[in-house]
C-alpha cells in the first residue's frame, strides 16, 4: 500500500486554476477528472465490496461501488473513497445546486437532508452513505411548482446573491421539522449553522417562521 | 487528501481488530475528514465504526448512560437527558451548529483535536502537529489558547464544550481494546501537553470508547453551562464554565465546578469548589470562590483577558444554578 501523495478529484476542483482550464469550463474539467479517476480504478472492483457483517480491505485510493437515492431516484456509482458527499453531488452527479463554501464545516453551504436530517456534506465521505437517501435543493420543486419554503424565501426576499440559499433552504427544512421554528429568536439560533455574506438574515427568519407557519 | 482504505466494522472485535493493526476509527467525520483534508492526519486505513450498537442512550438507576456513537443531536433531545442532567443537553446545544450536531458522535466530541489556526497550517511550527518543530502560537496570534495546564511546548486548549460538562459531574468512560475492557475517569482521558503535547489522551492504540456514564447526584436542575463567545452560537468557548449546586436551606453542601476554553484539557476547579461548601448561596461566596480560578494561569501575549473573563463567567453561571427553585 503506497501512501503518494495524489489530490482527490474533489481537491483538485478547489486548487485547479491552472493552465488547460482556460479553454475547457470548469465543469467539465472537473468531471474529466473524476471520471479518469474513477476509470483507472475500475480494475480493482472486485476488492471492493463492503458488507455490514465483515471487514473487508479496499485497495487505497481505489473507487468503490455506492448506492445512493437522491431526490427519490437511486444511483448506483463508482466514488473515491476520498470524495466527500457534496464533491460525488457535484461533479460525478452534476447536481450543483449544493454549493461549497468553506469546506470546512463552518458556512452550511452545502447542507442537504440525508435520511431526513440536515448535514453539511463536505465534512462527510460519500462511501460511508451507501444506501442513503438524499435530498437537496434540486427536489424540491414538484410539476413546476416551488416548495412552501422556496417560495417563502422568494417573498421574503430571503437572499442578495443567492450563493448561501441552497443551503439556507436544506437547512429551513431541518429546522422546520425539528421543530425549530415556533419563534424568530429561537429560528436565529437553530439557522445559525448557516452563513449570509450578504447579510439576508432578517428575509431568511421571515420566510423560516412563515413556511413553519404554513405547514 | 492523501489515499487511504476504508473499511467497514460489523463487529466490536472486527473494529478493535483493525485498529490494533493501525487503522484509525471514524464515527462522523466532522474533525477527522476536516483534517484529514488539510493533511494534519493522514492515516493508511480508516474503519467505519457506525454500524455498531453503540448508539444507546438510557437511565441505569440515577446514571445517565450514553453510547459513544450517540449524535450530539439526538444525545441533547433524549428525554432521559432532560430528566437526569439537563446540562449534558445544554453543553451540546452550545456546540458546534445543527448540521454538524447530527452528525458529531460523543465519542469523537470527546478525542476532537484543537482548533489552534497554527495547528492547521503546514508551514507553521506546532510541536502537536510535527514534534519538535516549535510552538508558533506562543509567540504569534494566541487569543484563542490556554492559560491553564499550559508548557512550553504547546498552548492549546482543548476545545469540546460537552467534555467540560462531564468533568464537571465526574462522569466515567468504558473503553475496549485487544486487552479488554477498562472504565475510568473522563478527566483522566485527557494528557496536559507536557513536552509531548502530540499525545493528547490515554487511550492505548486502538481502544474503542464504548460508552460514558454520568453518575446521579444531588444537583439535577441546579446545574448549568454557560458559554461565553464571539458571537451568539455557532463559535468556540473564549471562556466556559459548568457548575453544579447542592443546597439546602440556603447553605451549599457541596458543588462542582469545570471550565472550558482556559485549559489545555476540560478544566476541574476543585479548590474553588471547597471554598464554596457550607457557605450561603450568594454572590459573595461566588466571588470569594471563583477569585481561586485563577491561581497559577499564565497568560500569553493576547489573551490576558481571559484571566478576568474567567471568574466572571464562573460568578454567573453559579448564579444561573443558584437561581432554580
Ligand atoms: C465548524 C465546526 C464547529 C464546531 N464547534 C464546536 C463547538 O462549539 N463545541 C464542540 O464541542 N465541538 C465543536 N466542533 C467539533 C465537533 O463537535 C467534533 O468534530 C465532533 O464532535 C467529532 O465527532 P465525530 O463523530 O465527527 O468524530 P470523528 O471525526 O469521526 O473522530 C474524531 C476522532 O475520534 C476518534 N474516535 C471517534 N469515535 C471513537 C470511538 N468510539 N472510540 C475511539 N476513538 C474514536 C477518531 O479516530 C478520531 O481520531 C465543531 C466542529 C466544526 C467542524
Ligand atoms: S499551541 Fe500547540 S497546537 Fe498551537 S502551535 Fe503551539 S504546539 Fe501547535
Ligand atoms: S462548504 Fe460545507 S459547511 Fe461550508
Ligand atoms: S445571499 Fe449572498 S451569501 Fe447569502
Amino acid at each position: 500500500m503506497t501512501n503518494q501523495h495524489q489530490r482527490s478529484p474533489g481537491e483538485a476542483g478547489t486548487n485547479g486554476h491552472s493552465g488547460p482550464a482556460s479553454t475547457l469550463s470548469r465543469r467539465t474539467v472537473l468531471q474529466m477528472a473524476g471520471s479518469a479517476a474513477s476509470l483507472a480504478a475500475m480494475s480493482h472492483a472486485e476488492a471492493q465490496s463492503i458488507s455490514e457483517t465483515q471487514s473487508t480491505v479496499a485497495d487505497a485510493g481505489a473507487a468503490r461501488p455506492l448506492q445512493l437515492t437522491v431526490n427519490g431516484v437511486s444511483r448506483e456509482l463508482e466514488v473515491d473513497p476520498r470524495q466527500s458527499l457534496l464533491d460525488v453531488l457535484r461533479e460525478t452527479l452534476d447536481l450543483t445546486g449544493t454549493k461549497k463554501g468553506c469546506n470546512q464545516g463552518a458556512c452550511g453551504a452545502c447542507t442537504i437532508l440525508v435520511n431526513g436530517r440536515r448535514i453539511v456534506s463536505c465534512l462527510t465521505l460519500a462511501s460511508m452513505h451507501d444506501g442513503a437517501e438524499i435530498e437537496t435543493i434540486e427536489g424540491l420543486e414538484k410539476n413546476g411548482e416551488l416548495h412552501p419554503l422556496q417560495q417563502a424565501f422568494v417573498e421574503h426576499e430571503g437572499l442578495q446573491c443567492g450563493f448561501c440559499t441552497p443551503g439556507q433552504i436544506m437547512s429551513g427544512l431541518g429546522c422546520i421539522a425539528e421543530g425549530h421554528a415556533g419563534s424568530p429568536e429561537e429560528i436565529r439560533f437553530w439557522m445559525s449553522g448557516n452563513i449570509c455574506r450578504c447579510g439576508a438574515y432578517p428575509g431568511i427568519v421571515a420566510a423560516v417562521a412563515d413556511a413553519a407557519g404554513r405547514s | 487528501m492523501f489515499p487511504f482504505v476504508l473499511e467497514k466494522a460489523g463487529s466490536a472485535e472486527a473494529a478493535i481488530a483493525a485498529a490494533a493493526a493501525g487503522a484509525r476509527y471514524i464515527a462522523g467525520g466532522t474533525t477527522l475528514v476536516d483534517l484529514m483534508r488539510d493533511e494534519v492526519e493522514r492515516p493508511e486505513r480508516l474503519v467505519d465504526i457506525n454500524a455498531l450498537p453503540l448508539s444507546d442512550i438510557r437511565a441505569d438507576g440515577e446514571d445517565l448512560v450514553i453510547g459513544a456513537l450517540a449524535r450530539m443531536s439526538d444525545v441533547a433531545t433524549h428525554p432521559e437527558v432532560g430528566r437526569l442532567q439537563p446540562i449534558i443537553a445544554e453543553s451540546l446545544i452550545e456546540g458546534a451548529s445543527p448540521q454538524l450536531r447530527n452528525m458529531a458522535s460523543m465519542g469523537g466530541n470527546l478525542l476532537q483535536r484543537c482548533r489552534c489556526p497554527y495547528f492547521r497550517m503546514l508551514d507553521a511550527a506546532c510541536n502537536k502537529r510535527d514534534p519538535g518543530s516549535g510552538c508558533a502560537a506562543i509567540d504569534g496570534l494566541n487569543a484563542g489558547n490556554a492559560i491553564l495546564g499550559t508548557s512550553d511546548h504547546c498552548v492549546a486548549t482543548h476545545p469540546s464544550d460537552v467534555a467540560v460538562a462531564l468533568v464537571a459531574l465526574g462522569a466515567t468512560m468504558r473503553v475496549r481494546g485487544s486487552d479488554g475492557e477498562r472504565s475510568f475517569a473522563v478527566e483522566d482521558l485527557f494528557r496536559l501537553p507536557g513536552d509531548t503535547p502530540h499525545l493528547e489522551h490515554t487511550l492505548t492504540p486502538g481502544e474503542l470508547i464504548l460508552d460514558i456514564r454520568v453518575p446521579g447526584g444531588p444537583y439535577g436542575r441546579r446545574a448549568r453551562y454557560l458559554k461565553v463567545r464571539d458571537r451568539a452560537s455557532y463559535e468556540f468557548a473564549l471562556v466556559s464554565a459548568a457548575v453544579a449546586l447542592d443546597v439546602e436551606e440556603g447553605l451549599i453542601r457541596s458543588s462542582r465546578i469545570a471550565v472550558g476554553g482556559v485549559g489545555t484539557k476540560p478544566w476541574r476547579l476543585r479548590a474553588c469548589e471547597t471554598a464554596l461548601a457550607g457557605k450561603p448561596a450568594d454572590r459573595s461566596s461566588f466571588e470569594a470562590a471563583a477569585r481561586l480560578a485563577t491561581e497559577g494561569v499564565r497568560p500569553l501575549s493576547h489573551n490576558h483577558y481571559k484571566a478576568e473573563l474567567l471568574p466572571r463567567t464562573i460568578v454567573r453561571a453559579l448564579e444561573m444554578a443558584g437561581d432554580v427553585a
